[in-house]
């Protein structure tokens, strides 16, 4: 078989792969005034991955992807492309395209004159054919076939936000960066478009860099995540790595949800650190980084690991009588807020079967709730 | 109160004036053109188109006024646009509104006083004077076209300008962004998105100063020292000095005419340009 044969239905050839990174932050820094809205970021994103930056509003990320774009110079420190500094390479030099929040269509050109936009500011100008064929093929790859010759204010949001994609990967960019792409769809839409945005991704091989507040969003759809927080990065890792070893309390309670008991180390060994808690009860767990005796730490533990029983089954030493506060049911999990007298209130996320066969649990029933010492990490609270 | 009597009561104000002010006139002109001029003036009832026959005699008020009325609204868009862009996209948000207040101040003297300023500074002891400063002898500016041009501009770039930065001023400045993002140098960007969004305040600029450039005589009147008149200045003369209604109603309903046509002509041409435009079809 030959090569052509595996080339993507779209006619758009994969990137191919660089030997290292396609982009790099190095250092970078961004000062807007007296705000430090970057600060000292280091990040190498390899050819073909999607990367997410995830943080709450202000934290910097949108700043570091107007950087990539080229739309902001950094104050500090380098940005590359492909290996080359590109700090002050203006946006219409790189080979880069995004995807606005707002989407940025044009409102005085048709759907495909929007779309073909990128195409003819090429020097020298493609043929109108290979334009127009370019045209329709994206629009087939985000599935508007036929929709060429609408107005942009005729289309619905989802609509529009497909037609902003295809504007860009029509490029056949190196990187194409996406800003809160789904932040003005309805649920259930952007959980269409999620799927769909990744299908696109892996078909094309274009290394994608998405920004965004949603955790589930970037949990979703990213091979690697970059938590940002007041300019920095914080930590940055697969999914599975940021929720099975998140690096401090904020990663923690910033990707899946988690219960945390504030409180100090006081003993602490290789495989296990005591942790004391409010009322002084100790409860133990295990520390990804290394903590010393004394220092303030958080407990955290994750809704999905602890258990609830009417009674404490033999053996279960680590059992804390709970009453129960509330019950939400969620269709395969049943969500239940519990309350320990000294350890206060935290939740617990059953699972279907659980259920069947020793619940469901009602409110105010006294029951005992009981967790692995393995499962609960011991973070660090900065 | 039904709707019906409630959209009655909004309109009456504007419509009555409307009918006073705009249809009978209007009416009276057109009665008045086909009559005749009486033995001391004024107008003798009749139906005659001996008027109209006699217009050729006022062609050169003609001419001036329908080259000088587009040409002045094309030089007052050429100086407007780039003031207008830079209030609106460059301007430091800070002294954006101090910088408008100055392109409205030469509102609050009347234009009647300005241009008499324009007198001096065109006369023989103004600009030409210093043109022979330095070697250019014999250049003659007051009551030439050209004077009656800087006039036009002077008078009348504020209206070019406000429609226009308002215009732009709403232009999404992310669209710049998407158009540098797509690979489109800055000069292409204002090509191809700047311009063609902000045509709608460019059509408002234009056609509201067109309009009033068609019925102008003050500006040509002082600059234009009775060489340089427009069809206004020929029916101040004929009304006010010749007291020839007839004839002069003549002169008028054809300037009115003549108006309807080239707006006509020049609405059609920017619904073509923006055609299926949603900003420029709700015009």
């Amino acid at each position: 078989m030959n090569e052509a044969a595996y080339a993507p239905p779209s006619g758009l050839q994969a990137a191919k792969p660089a030997a290292g990174p396609i982009a790099e932050l190095r250092n970078v820094s961004k000062r807007f005034g007296e705000v430090l809205a970057a600060d000292g970021l280091n990040l190498s994103i390899e050819a073909g991955e999607f990367l997410s930056f995830l943080g709450p509003s202000g934290c910097g990320k949108t700043t570091a992807l107007r950087m990539l774009a080229g739309f902001e110079a950094p104050s500090s420190g380098d940005v590359l492309l492909d290996g080359e500094v590109v700090n002050d390479l203006e946006p219409y030099r790189r080979p880069v395209n995004m995807v606005f929040q707002h989407y940025a269509l044009f409102p005085h050109l048709t759907v495909a004159q929007n779309i073909g936009y990128g195409l003819r500011q090429r020097r020298p100008r493609p043929p109108r054919e290979e334009i127009e064929r370019k045209v329709t093929n994206a629009l087939e790859i985000v599935r508007l076939e036929g929709f060429g010759g609408r107005r942009i204010w005729e289309l619905s949001g989802g609509q529009q936000q497909r037609v902003a994609l295809a504007r860009a990967i029509v490029n056949e960019p190196k990187l194409l960066l996406l800003d809160e792409p789904m932040a003005a769809l309805d649920r259930k839409l952007r959980k269409e478009m999620q799927i769909e945005l990744q299908n696109i991704q892996r078909r094309l091989g274009i290394t994608f860099v998405l920004v965004t507040h949603d955790q589930e969003e970037a949990l979703s759809m990213s091979d690697r995540i970059c938590i940002m927080r007041d300019g920095r990065i914080v930590q940055t890792g697969s999914p599975r790595d940021l929720y099975d070893r998140p690096r401090n309390r904020y990663v923690a309670g910033f990707v899946g949800s988690s219960n945390f008991f504030d409180g100090v180390a006081a003993a602490v060994s290789d495989t296990e650190t005591q942790v004391r808690v409010a009322g002084g009860i100790m409860l133990s767990g295990r520390a990804l980084a290394p903590v010393t005796a004394g220092q303030a730490v958080t407990l955290s533990v994750r809704p999905e690991q602890v258990r609830l029983a009417r009674t404490a089954a033999d053996g279960d030493k680590a059992g804390w009588d709970v009453t129960v506060l509330s019950r939400i049911f969620l269709g395969e999990h049943t969500e239940y807020l519990v309350k320990h007298d000294g350890l206060g209130e935290f939740m617990v996320l059953t699972p279907r079967q659980a259920e069947l066969s020793d619940g469901p649990f009602n409110a105010g029933e006294r029951l005992v709730a009981f967790w692995e010492a393995e499962s609960a990490l011991v973070l660090t609270q900065d | 109160m039904t709707q019906r009597s409630r959209n009655f009561l909004l309109l009456a104000p504007a419509g009555a004036w409307f009918l006073v002010m705009l249809v009978i006139p209007l009416t009276v002109v057109l009665i008045f053109s086909f009559g005749e001029r009486g033995a001391a003036g004024g107008y003798v009832p009749a139906f005659t188109l001996e008027q109209y026959a006699n217009l050729p005699a006022r062609w050169a008020a003609f001419k001036n006024t329908l080259i000088l009325a587009p040409a002045g609204t094309l030089a007052s868009l050429l100086i407007a646009y780039p003031l207008a862009y830079y209030l609106a996209v460059r301007a430091d948000p800070r002294w954006k509104t101090a910088l408008l207040v100055l392109v409205i101040v030469p509102f609050w003297t009347s234009i009647l006083i300005r241009s008499y300023a324009w007198i001096f500074l065109l006369g023989g002891r103004g600009i030409p004077a210093l043109l022979a400063a330095i070697g250019i002898e014999d250049v003659r500016l007051i009551n030439t076209p050209f004077a009656v041009l800087i006039g036009i501009v002077y008078g009348y770039l504020p209206l070019m300008v406000f429609p226009i930065f308002v215009n732009l001023d709403r232009l999404d400045k992310r669209l710049l962004e998407a158009s540098s993002d797509l690979g489109a140098s800055p000069w292409r960007t204002f090509l191809q998105v700047t311009l063609p969004m902000s045509l709608p305040g460019i059509a408002t600029g234009c056609l509201l100063v067109f309009i009033l450039l068609m019925g102008e005589f003050l500006i040509p009147a002082i600059l234009g020292g009775g060489k340089v008149f427009f069809v206004g200045n020929a029916l101040v003369d004929l009304f006010l000095q010749s007291r020839n209604w007839a004839y002069g109603s003549a002169v008028a309903a054809t300037l009115v005419i003549l108006m309807l046509v080239s707006v006509t002509a020049y609405m059609r041409l920017i619904r073509r340009l923006g055609a299926q435009r949603e900003d420029v079809a709700l015009m």
